[in-house]
């Protein structure tokens, strides 16, 4: 089949996850907003890689999850850490970036 | 042979069943309150995503998808939403001014945007597919190693760099510092020997609960000797859920048998006078 | 490297000539690097360092000597200092006959002071560093003597500036000493603004500071510029040499150590400015107008000299008028054109000797006396310290111009050049050595003779050897440098000041001179009439304006209070105010709107995360909207 619908899915999800990064106040959810994110990009890629018949496409989303695995590790430590000290894991209680 | 609906593949069966449900998943993601419930959603979508890598003939990252990112990482998530915010919920209550409008509107924008760019975007004919470029080393696994240990093996050695890092780094961030010094069991011993002394709270083990002739669960409290209940023979915690069972409760059928038991000693007393 | 190989390749004079400079200055660094473990004997060192220039000076003197007239100039060009665009300045050393005497004259002066400092600084816990100083002093006067450029000039100038300095504010603990420096230095910077500007101009002019470069230079040069360097040059004379209007700081410098007013502000620095004057003699024959300027500012300032001394009672005051007044003449001199310039050095160098003698001699009075520089406390001091009554006696006989002492001969041929040149200069000088006369013989009624009205507790005596030597070998000179130099002076500046020899006797008798002697004899008189009986210990009040007037350094400082600082700080106020109103009221004002613009961009920066994140998405999306136009456009 086309890769058209594939692609349209990879938006629909991209926008959700984008959204969800907006919207939800939740430390993991907003990260896990990012998560999705990163899948709807994923998504895009083998839907190319299959329509030039190209390896790179994988490799290239095979790499995503690398990074998306490394990026997980730090983050989930930054928000127990963060959770430990001020008992909250909403991402608006952690504001201490202004005047 | 001409098929009866020629048009229709397994990649697109596959698509129109898991296209759906991925949608819905994430729906439910961004819609639910509770932490949990999102990140159930979001398992979810990363295996229908999943099916969709395998309907377009990439099993390796179909395994991928399933093993390290649904088993590991999104695991991961669930073990920390358990540790800190298994009960929190999200107040509906925007603190924001404004914000859940503005959010709304660029990411409904930014989806409107990606949305009609890729359907501007017609790509014309049919996918190339990938059966030549995994055929060349006998399979989509060692072509994509082929690539990965060919043409990317710099990046892929540098990423493995990224993720020791990522490694030590969280390893310094969850260390925690040792503010004080740590309680030997002399030093622990000590202290309840002050404590005895200072405000005579009873240095020795809590009474363990009561054990009966029917009974011996947690919730039944211990007796003193001349009778009473021993407060402390009970957690705290099912003292306020009121479950602890009454001690007299308890003791009604020994009463019972004790009572028999005197009624028919005094008969046979009685008989021998 | 090049400094090195330069010397490497330099002839034994040239050597001679980069040793005499760098002894002092090597010495100087080494005992302030030193630090204190050269406490014990670095007085000794810095002492050695004047004598062993002094040597080399000697050599050189002989050397010149021995050479015929035409070649008696060393050209010791040392290394490239500066090369920038079209100008190259070397940092050179030039050897003639005007800058070998004030070698000799800063050397050998220099060294008499350095031993007799051995003994008057001999309690003072900062001795070492004190000789530092003054050889810091010898090395940097050597530079401007020998100086065959302005620039390198310049660098010595500046350098006897910070000595000067240094050693004026030597007591820093004493608020007035502090304040003595500082003054010093600023009006001292006044005057070098004069030089500097001189100097930017022949760099202009000429395209070099090189003095035979200059000096061929003036003739085809406009006399507008000839004249405006020559005001130029009188504005640093002016400031360095203590002239009139930038005299009051060398009444004030008087809180430095006594030798330091001997050698610094009475026999070497403050006479910078006639060799100024007498080295640039080229520009001012060449701008009449500057020259009558000079001759001007020598009259006004010895006259003006000679008032302060007259009515001032510490010792040291009255001898730094008197230097103001002795500098006066050979400015006076140095304006009378070449006929001059061979008196003005040659009272330069007479000069050099009997006032290093007296103000040595009055050190030694104050060594004797407590530190007490009152006059009025002193009296009959020739019975306890014969050495230095003596001594002071050929000092002050010289001064007056006693017949045959030095300043006999090099007072009257200013005189009698001044008569010769014009008759209003001749009278005033003749009125200043009648004043001269005065005060000089009040100075030592007061000091040496009458009763004692010492304080109590006060016990003169004479001081060590150490100082009484120098104060000897010093009257010794004041006694015999006029008749020695006499005549013979002139011919030998004749190249280095253009004018034509001409011998004057050794007794010369004229009308002239008959009547200074007359006038001297009459202020002799005069003083010692006033002071042969009681002086009473405490200055009597007057209504004299002029006695007033000579007490406050004839409001020198009230001046300065007038006519610079005040509408100086009006200025600054009023350019303060502008600054404040305008240009301030502009940054501020772009400022407050830069501040109100943030304030309003403030509350973007909410801290929120997920503000930030909406940021971003706004990019995003803005962006996408430009790429999208972009693709359908």
């Amino acid at each position: 089949m086309n890769p058209e619908g594939f692609l349209v899915l990879s938006a629909i999800l991209f926008t959700i996850g984008l959204a969800g990064f907006l919207l939800r106040r939740n430390a993991i959810i907003a990260f896990l907003s990012i998560e999705l994110m990163l899948n709807a990009t994923n998504l895009a890629f083998v839907a190319f890689a299959r329509f030039h018949g190209n390896l790179d496409g994988l490799v290239a989303a095979f790499f995503v999850m690398v990074v998306a695995a490394a990026e997980v590790v730090i983050g989930l430590a930054i928000i127990v850490a963060v959770y430990r000290s001020r008992r909250s894991a909403s991402v608006d209680d952690a504001n201490l970036m202004k005047l | 042979m001409i098929p009866l609906i020629p048009l229709v593949t397994a990649s697109e069966v596959a698509f129109w069943v898991c296209a759906p449900i991925s949608i819905v998943c994430a729906l439910i993601f961004l819609l639910s309150r509770k932490p949990i419930h999102s990140a159930i959603a979001m398992a979810g979508v990363m295996v229908s995503l999943a099916v969709l890598y395998a309907a377009q003939d990439a099993p390796f990252l179909f395994v991928i998808q399933i093993v390290v990112y649904t088993g590991a990482i999104l695991m991961m998530f669930l073990f920390v939403v358990m540790l800190i915010g298994i009960d929190s919920l999200d107040s509906v209550v925007e603190t924001l001014k404004g914000h859940r409008i503005a959010a709304s509107l660029v990411a409904l924008g930014v989806g409107i945007l990606l949305i009609s760019a890729v359907g501007q975007f017609t790509m014309g004919g049919q996918p190339a597919g990938l059966a030549a470029a995994n055929a060349e080393y006998g399979g989509n696994i060692p072509s994509l190693a082929n690539k990965l240990f060919g043409e990317y093996v710099f990046l892929f050695e540098a990423s493995a760099a990224l993720l020791i890092t990522a490694a030590v780094g969280a390893m310094v961030l969850a260390h925690g510092e040792r503010l004080k010094k740590k309680m030997s069991q002399l030093d622990e011993a000590d202290a309840r020997v002050r404590r005895y002394a200072e405000t005579g709270e009873h240095p020795g083990p809590l009474p363990s609960s009561g054990v009966f002739a029917r009974h011996n669960a947690i919730s039944i409290p211990a007796l003193l000797p001349d009778g009473s209940i021993a407060e402390k023979s009970v957690s705290k915690t099912l003292t306020m859920r009121g479950v602890v069972v009454d001690v007299d409760e308890l003791r009604a059928p020994t009463s019972t048998a004790y009572q028999a038991l005197e009624g028919r000693t005094d008969e046979l007393e009685g008989d021998d006078e | 490297m090049q400094l090195l190989e330069s010397v490497s390749a330099m002839s034994s004079t040239g050597l001679m000539v980069w040793l005499l400079v760098a002894i002092p200055l090597a010495s100087a660094a080494f005992l302030l690097l030193a630090g204190k473990i050269t406490d014990g004997w670095g007085h000794l060192l810095g002492t050695l360092a004047p004598i062993a220039s002094f040597v080399l000076g000697l050599v050189l003197f002989l050397q010149l000597l021995g050479s015929p007239g035409d070649d008696r100039a060393i050209n010791v060009d040392l290394y490239q200092w500066i090369a920038t665009g079209n100008w190259t300045i070397e940092l050179g050393f030039l050897v003639d006959q005007l800058s070998i005497l004030f070698v000799l004259l800063v050397t050998g002066v220099g060294s008499l002071i350095h031993v007799y400092s051995i003994g008057y600084m001999a309690h003072d816990e900062r001795r070492r560093r004190f000789f530092a100083y003054l050889n810091l002093f010898i090395a940097a006067m050597l530079v401007l003597v020998l100086a065959n450029n302005y620039l390198v000039l310049f660098l010595g100038w500046e350098g006897v500036g910070l000595a000067s300095f240094l050693l004026i504010s030597f007591w820093a603990h004493r608020p007035s000493a502090a304040a003595a420096g500082n003054k010093a230095f600023i009006v001292n910077r006044v005057g070098d603004l004069g030089l500097s500007m001189a100097v930017f101009t022949m760099l202009a002019m000429f395209g070099s500071v090189r003095f035979e470069e200059v000096n061929a230079g003036v003739a085809n040069l406009s006399p507008t510029w000839v004249t405006l360097i020559g005001f130029f040059l009188l504005l640093g004379a002016c400031g360095k040499s203590a002239q009139v209007p930038l005299q009051s700081w060398l009444l004030d410098a008087m809180e430095g150590p006594t030798p330091v007013s001997a050698l610094i502000h009475a026999a070497t620095m403050v006479t910078a400015g006639v060799y100024l004057v007498v080295r640039s003699h080229v520009i001012y024959e060449a701008a009449p107008i500057a020259t009558t300027a000079v001759a001007i500012v020598g009259t006004v300032t010895l006259l003006a000299g000679a008032w302060i001394g007259t009515s001032k009672d510490d010792i040291k005051k009255v001898l730094a008028g008197s230097t103001m007044s002795q500098i006066g003449y050979m400015m006076l001199a140095a304006g009378l054109g070449p006929v001059g310039a061979s008196f003005a050095i040659f009272h330069l160098i007479t000069h050099g000797f009997f006032k290093a003698n007296m103000f040595l001699g009055a050190g030694s009075v104050m060594h004797g006396m407590n530190d007490d520089v009152n006059m009025r406390h002193y009296g009959a001091l020739a019975g306890p310290m014969k050495i230095t009554a003596l001594t002071f006696g050929m000092g002050y006989l010289a001064i007056i111009g006693f017949p045959f002492f030095a300043g006999f001969y090099s007072k009257d041929h200013i005189i009698e050049a001044a008569f010769q040149q014009n008759t209003v200069y001749g009278v005033l000088a003749l009125i200043g050595a009648g004043i001269t006369a005065y005060y000089m013989t009040r100075l030592m009624m007061m000091t040496f003779f009458g009763k004692k009205r010492w304080e109590d507790g006060v016990e003169p005596h004479e001081s060590p050897l150490v100082m009484t030597v120098p104060l000897i070998v010093l009257a010794i000179l004041s006694v015999v440098a006029g008749l020695f130099m006499n005549g013979w002076i002139q011919d030998w500046l004749a190249p280095t000041t253009g004018q034509e020899p001409h011998n004057t006797p050794l007794v010369h008798f004229t009308t002239i001179g008959l009547l200074t002697l007359a006038v001297v004899a009459v202020g002799v008189a005069i003083g010692w009439f006033l002071h042969k009986g009681d002086i009473p210990r405490e200055a009597p009040a007057t209504k004299n304006p002029l006695v007033h007037a000579g007490r406050n350094d004839l409001y020198g400082d009230a001046l300065n209070e007038h006519v610079i600082i005040r509408p100086a700080k009006g200025l600054s106020a009023g350019l303060g105010a502008f600054d404040r109103g305008v240009a301030d009221g502009a940054v501020m004002g772009s400022a407050a709107v830069a501040a109100g613009v943030g304030e309003w961009f403030r509350k973007l920066q909410n801290g929120y995360v997920r503000s930030y994140g909406l940021t971003a998405g706004v990019g995003l999306l803005a962006l996408a909207v430009v790429v999208l136009i972009g693709q359908l456009a």
